[in-house]
């Protein structure tokens, strides 16, 4: 096992999220827990449980997985959002990228998919 | 990915519990204003000046607090320094606490399994594999961040660095000098 950085990324000049939606995500979690949805320990434990789940190889790359679907999880037991109203949204926003013409920014219409 | 986050924020912009400004200002932040600059230059100013590094190894919050970094996960920070007969490491066992406000985000291989198992369990290997062979008589001190504590290592200063001031001492600290897997 090498968990070094490669060769020049040991300071901070790496990025610090590799794609928008891991900022996103990130930025979800801190603005919820400001108004108390839950509390930091919460989170931690339940990001520890998502992370050990991920067994002993997990090389960090896909934490911001492991984030989401703390963030998830924790929503609907939090009653933040029902499981089924939030199954529906990812259908719909799915269907409305599939929609979408390239090029065009990414909107709900609210119209039930062909 | 992506569809996913989009459609959990949705709902929580609808139902007025997130502003999309406000997740705006935090990816801002995260991404341009905390880093370990921040801890570099707490760690310059503990170097150059005796009644500072009293403060920080006292009540780091503080000490860090008057250069102007507070915040997320930067609540309750502890200061840990290296000498020539002790050495510290930091590592979150379980997940991913970090001090924010003085190191930013941390880097992708210090929330990997592997990192956070042998930390522990043999730290003087992992800090072999970031490049230092500790001597034998230098005692390692392994702290584990928890939601409640996190850690900051004030590295050894370089000799010969005596003439520098802050500014060029701040640049001769590394965010992993300041984890403890590497020294400066």
């Amino acid at each position: 096992m090498n968990v070094a950085d490669p060769p020049g990324l040991s300071r901070d000049t790496e990025q610090v999220f590799a794609e928008p939606w891991q900022a996103q995500a990130f930025a979800l979690v801190l603005a919820l827990h400001a108004r108390d949805a839950f509390t930091w320990r919460e989170w931690a434990d339940e990001l520890s449980r998502e992370l050990a789940a991920a067994g002993p190889d997990d090389d960090g790359s896909r934490y911001y997985d492991h984030l989401l679907a703390t963030l998830e999880l924790l929503a609907v037991r939090k009653r933040l959002a029902a499981a089924a109203e939030l199954s529906a949204r990812k259908a719909a926003w799915a269907d409305a990228y599939r929609r979408t013409a390239h090029g065009r920014p990414v909107e709900l219409t609210g119209e039930p998919s062909p | 990915m992506a569809l996913r986050v989009k459609a959990l924020e949705s709902l929580m912009v609808e139902k007025g519990l997130v502003d999309p400004a406000a997740l705006d200002a935090l990816v801002d932040h995260f991404e341009h204003k905390v880093g370990p600059r921040n801890g570099a230059r707490v760690v310059a100013r503990a170097w150059s000046d005796p009644a500072y590094r009293t403060r920080l190894l006292a009540d780091a919050t503080v000490a860090i607090a008057e250069l102007g970094y507070a915040g997320g996960q930067g609540e309750h920070v502890v200061a840990v320094e290296n000498t020539p007969s002790v050495h510290n490491l930091v590592v979150c066992t379980l997940c991913s606490c970090y001090p924010w406000p003085v190191l930013g985000l941390p880097p992708v291989w210090y929330k990997s399994a592997p990192y956070r198992a042998r930390a522990v369990i043999d730290p003087r290997g992992v800090i072999a594999e970031f490049g230092t062979d500790l001597p034998e008589d230098v005692e390692v001190r392994v702290w584990d961040s928890t939601a409640e504590i996190r850690y900051l290592v004030i590295p050894r200063r370089p000799a010969g660095t005596e003439g520098l001031d802050e500014a060029a001492l701040a640049a001769l600290v590394t965010r992993d000098g300041m984890i403890g897997t590497a020294l400066l």
